[in-house]
């Protein structure tokens, strides 16, 4: 065990890791964040996807100890400091862009690493960015939807029903 | 225009909040100070006689705690099947044993062998590693046809066969249907394939079992769609546990699409180890380990063929279907392929005789049950698929056959000849909506247009019947079921007006939470943000049967109101007492109680404080407190139709399939939240067309699981499927529900797979490929390209 240090949702944090132990498992077991989820175990789904200094990665794909030092960013550090949603959250939410909110947690990780990249993606943009998050309730219907008005386009031509 | 958080209003889903912000609590986030971590050792084979297990190793290695085998689970109950079905000669199914850890012999790849129990859950699978278990591999029954030969390997020694049973229905009918067909004008058949699929909820299940030594009580946290059913079959059935002893939580549960409505044997090992060892055991499933584990979804090969008279109205419908149990019994597995199943095959159509005959065989797989539709998508392929056939043979419109056919507005409720009664709907509706809003006229411009760029395009219709809310218990007690199937409410008012619900239903992506809140604030009328929906917890929600089916709103939401006017009766009385008026002129609106043509009134709160300081208030007559339980036992299925319009573009050169466009107009009866019910039928959309196009469940010729791992199983992703056109405004109430809902969770997984099918064999027929009549899903573009260049 060796103790791993790195800077989580703004705050420095320590805590022990086995060199086998996952950045996903470090988030969840060793610092209590469990809005990180774990829905594969090849790394296929990206439920568990985190920002590793600005970058989405699938927090499954990366051992802890190489996270040592890193800024990390989750889930629970995704909300306006006065604790209201941001923007791609409140989307999420406006649009029905979630069910069982097991694959969200990832889903806007990684929708909010696309619009840092790209502020004003194209439907197909969307859809091929969110090719390594798999959700099984909503049919990516309300997702891509979601993003879309996240980045401020004009989605009332998407039917909404 | 209904107020925002009543009944009709898309209000948004108070959920929401925490799940986006990493708030959600699953079982998986839920660890119990001291807790041990629990790992399954599973057969690597497909079926074997097992030799001996050398736990030795295992139990020095460093942190194990215990390893558990059968021997220890001796004095237990199997794990119970919960519908016994009854052939087509009078006898009972073949009912094998379930134990807990595989005994004597194992039946699939993953049926458990053994239970580590260690410190940490890396500790318990480095054991796993040092587990020595011998097994005599024997030969895997796969082929469901050879499987029911004469000298057949069986997959259980104590059964006479590998058949579970023979079902026919309706038996009486038989008869008369072959003497349709020999007098038919023309008959058409298909057989096919429904293709093996796995659920695949993205939350894998978890499993952690408590035990408080000086009171006996035992805990559960599991994944599960219906924690009072859990808690019934594990109680009562395997562990002998009363349920005053056992509490079976379902927190937040990440999707179930079925799969989590099953006892499954990992449920009562925790529960057991946990006893055994005094400390909560802890386990959760890795992707890998649920696709060997949790139960499977579809698997039927079927052949139907249709008699029609001269003028092209249906005689009759013969079925002949082979159905994968799997290795054992899950718990509703029976039902599936003959109760959900065989009661549809009328589809929306007045055909006067049907025959279904099931087969029922046990096979060395995962075992297979309920998966989103389970049952009725089966059905309504085989139809929808065949309908599509005979149209094509005879030349006439699809549509056109589907309508001379229909069942008419002015025939409701319509007594179909496989045993249900549809109490309402209109078909021609439905299917006028859908053409109207995918542009059928339309499509062949756009069929011209792809051509010019080097496709095929292709437009396919299917039309489904589906049964929601199966009910009522005493029928359904008749046809094999050993549980009640109504759902339950407590509906508790507090002193200062805010009301708690207790439902037995359970919520895992549907939005309960909202949804049912928008139904009570538009009876009392007082805002939905004061009441709070509470589900998934055995100690404080009445015994309720959960959420499968689409059953929550029709059966658990009329709990509700049912429970709700209990209040609003109640409530009233009191008013009337505090306004000294009659009790039958006291009126409830936005939540205030007058005196009719009064100005008299009293508030909610007024009423709500008056029941709990009852200082001024009739005692003599009524008692304080204002709480009331309902248990609602519906008197009929509800039956939800809809017309689906799938259109494809192929890719000649690879036999790639992209949908360019799918409509859904669907009759599911009244709305409460139509955001959420349009989400529901986007998420069954996405699976029928994962079913259609992408998914498979494969084993090889040795049982081995070729599909066993996201990298191999191919889920829709976000670039596979497009917006989708979805419309629920044709509506024909449910005639026997106090809401006139008829559930919405299943339809889009129902309708779509024949669409995507009827669509792709369109497109190629549109390219001269008329030799092509049917391609079994999934439609990868190597069956797709075989076919074209067959």
């Amino acid at each position: 065990m060796t103790k791993v240090t790195m800077t989580v949702n703004g705050k420095t944090v320590s805590a022990e890791a086995e060199g086998r132990t996952l950045l996903s498992g470090f988030l969840r077991e060793g610092l209590g964040l469990t809005g990180t989820h774990v829905g594969c175990d090849t790394s296929q789904c990206g439920a568990c996807v985190v920002h590793v200094d600005g970058k989405a990665v699938k927090s499954c794909t990366i051992f802890a100890q190489d996270a040592a030092g890193a800024t990390v960013r989750t889930i629970e550090g995704m909300a306006n400091a006065d604790g209201s949603l941001s923007v791609i959250q409140q989307a999420f939410q406006d649009h029905h862009g979630l069910q069982c909110g097991f694959c969200t947690p990832g889903m806007v990780m990684a929708s909010a690493a696309l619009l840092a990249e790209n502020a004003k993606p194209s439907e197909a943009e969307v859809r091929h960015y969110l090719e390594g998050n798999i959700c099984r309730c909503t049919g990516y219907h309300n997702i891509v939807k979601a993003v879309l008005a996240a980045s401020g386009q004009d989605v009332a031509a998407i039917a909404a029903e | 225009m209904p107020k925002d958080g009543g009944i009709g209003a898309s209000t948004k889903r108070r959920e929401d909040v925490r799940f986006l912000t990493g708030k959600g609590r699953y079982t998986d986030d839920i660890n119990i100070r001291g807790q041990l971590y629990a790992h399954f050792v599973r057969s690597d084979v497909a079926h074997g006689r097992i030799k001996g297990i050398d736990t030795k190793a295992a139990e020095a290695s460093p942190g194990v705690v215990k390893v558990f085998t059968a021997t220890d689970f001796s004095a237990l109950g199997g794990i119970p099947c919960g519908w016994q079905v009854t052939d087509r000669f009078g006898k009972v199914m073949q009912e094998p044993k379930h134990p807990v850890l595989a005994d004597g012999k194992v039946r699939h790849v993953g049926d458990p062998v053994a239970l580590i129990v260690a410190e940490t859950l890396e500790q318990a699978r480095d054991a796993a590693e040092a587990m020595s278990v011998d097994i005599e591999e024997l030969p895997a029954v796969l082929d469901m046809k050879d499987a029911v030969k004469d000298g057949a390997t069986k997959v259980h020694d104590d059964l006479t066969s590998n058949l579970c049973y023979d079902w026919g229905f309706v038996e009486e009918n038989k008869g008369a249907v072959n003497e349709a067909f020999a007098k038919a004008a023309h008959t058409v058949s298909l057989e096919l394939v429904n293709n093996r699929l796995v659920a695949n909820p993205m939350e894998p299940r978890v499993a952690v079992g408590d035990y408080e030594d000086h009171s006996g009580m035992h805990t559960l946290y599991t994944t599960s769609q219906n924690p009072h059913v859990i808690r019934l079959l594990m109680g009562a059935f395997v562990l002998a546990i009363p349920e005053s002893k056992l509490r079976v939580v379902a927190p937040d549960v990440g999707g179930g699409f079925g799969s989590k409505i099953y006892h499954y044997a990992e449920e009562a090992a925790v529960t057991m180890a946990a006893k055994v060892l005094k400390q909560p055991v802890k386990w959760t499933a890795s992707r890998s380990e649920a696709f060997i584990s949790d139960a499977q979804g579809r698997d039927h090969v079927t052949k139907i063929e249709l008699a029609l008279d001269k003028d092209h109205n249906f005689m009759a419908i013969r079925t002949d279907t082979y159905a994968n149990m799997g290795a054992y019994l899950s718990t509703f597995a029976p039902s599936i392929p003959t109760w959900l199943h065989g009661t549809l095959m009328a589809g929306n159509y007045k055909t006067p005789l049907i025959y279904v005959n099931v087969k029922a065989v046990f096979t060395n797989t995962v075992p297979v049950d309920a998966y989103r539709g389970a049952g009725r998508p089966e059905a309504t392929y085989q139809l929808e698929r065949l309908i599509d056939k005979a149209a094509r043979e005879l030349g006439r419109d699809p549509v056109d056959l589907r309508r001379q056919n229909f069942i008419k507005p002015d025939q409701f409720p319509y007594q179909t000849p496989v045993a249900v009664v549809y109490d309402t709907g209109n078909y021609d509706a439905t299917m006028d909506k859908l053409l109207e809003i995918s542009d059928h006229a339309g499509f062949a411009k756009r069929a011209d247009a792809s051509k010019a760029k080097g496709k095929l395009r292709g437009f396919g219709i299917a039309h489904y019947i589906e049964a929601c809310g199966i009910a009522p218990s005493n029928l359904v007690g008749q046809l094999g079921a050993r549980a009640g199937l109504y759902e339950s409410a407590s509906v508790r008012v507090n002193a200062t007006g805010s009301i708690s619900v207790f439902t037995g239903s359970h919520s895992h992506g549907q939005g309960h939470e909202t949804s049912f809140a928008q139904v009570v604030s538009e009876m009392i009328g007082i805002d939905a943000s004061q009441i709070e929906i509470i589900h998934g917890d055995t100690s404080n929600s009445p015994m309720g049967m959960g959420t499968y089916g689409s059953r929550s709103l029709a059966v658990g939401g009329s709990a509700i109101v049912k429970a709700t006017n209990k209040i609003i009766n109640k409530a009233k009385k009191i008013a009337a007492h505090l306004l000294e008026a009659a009790e039958g002129d006291i009126e409830l609106k936005d939540g205030k109680f007058s005196v009719a043509g009064t100005d008299k009134s009293v508030d909610w709160v007024g009423v709500t404080l008056a029941a709990y300081v009852p200082h001024n208030y009739p005692l003599a007559e009524l008692e304080p407190g204002l709480e009331e339980t309902a248990f609602y036992d519906p008197s009929n299925f509800t039956y939800p139709a809809g017309a689906y319009g799938c259109e494809v573009e192929v890719d000649p050169e690879t036999g790639k399939v992209d949908i360019v466009a799918f409509s859904a107009a669907d009759d599911f009866g009244n709305i409460v939240n139509p955001m959420i019910v349009s989400g529901q039928v986007h998420g069954g959309l996405a699976q029928g067309i994962g079913q259609a196009l992408m998914e498979n469940c494969a084993y090889d010729e040795n049982g081995q699981l070729l599909s066993g791992s996201f990298m191999d199983y191919a889920m829709p992703r976000a670039d596979d499927v497009p917006f989708y056109h979805v419309d629920h405004s044709c509506i024909t109430p449910c005639t026997h529900n106090p809401l006139g809902v008829k559930g919405c969770g299943e339809a889009g997984a129902i309708g779509s797979p024949p669409a995507v099918v009827n669509a792709v064999i369109d497109a190629l027929h549109r390219a001269g490929h008329t030799n092509i009549t049917h391609i079994d899903m999934p439609l990868t573009p190597a069956r797709v390209w075989a076919a074209m260049n067959a």
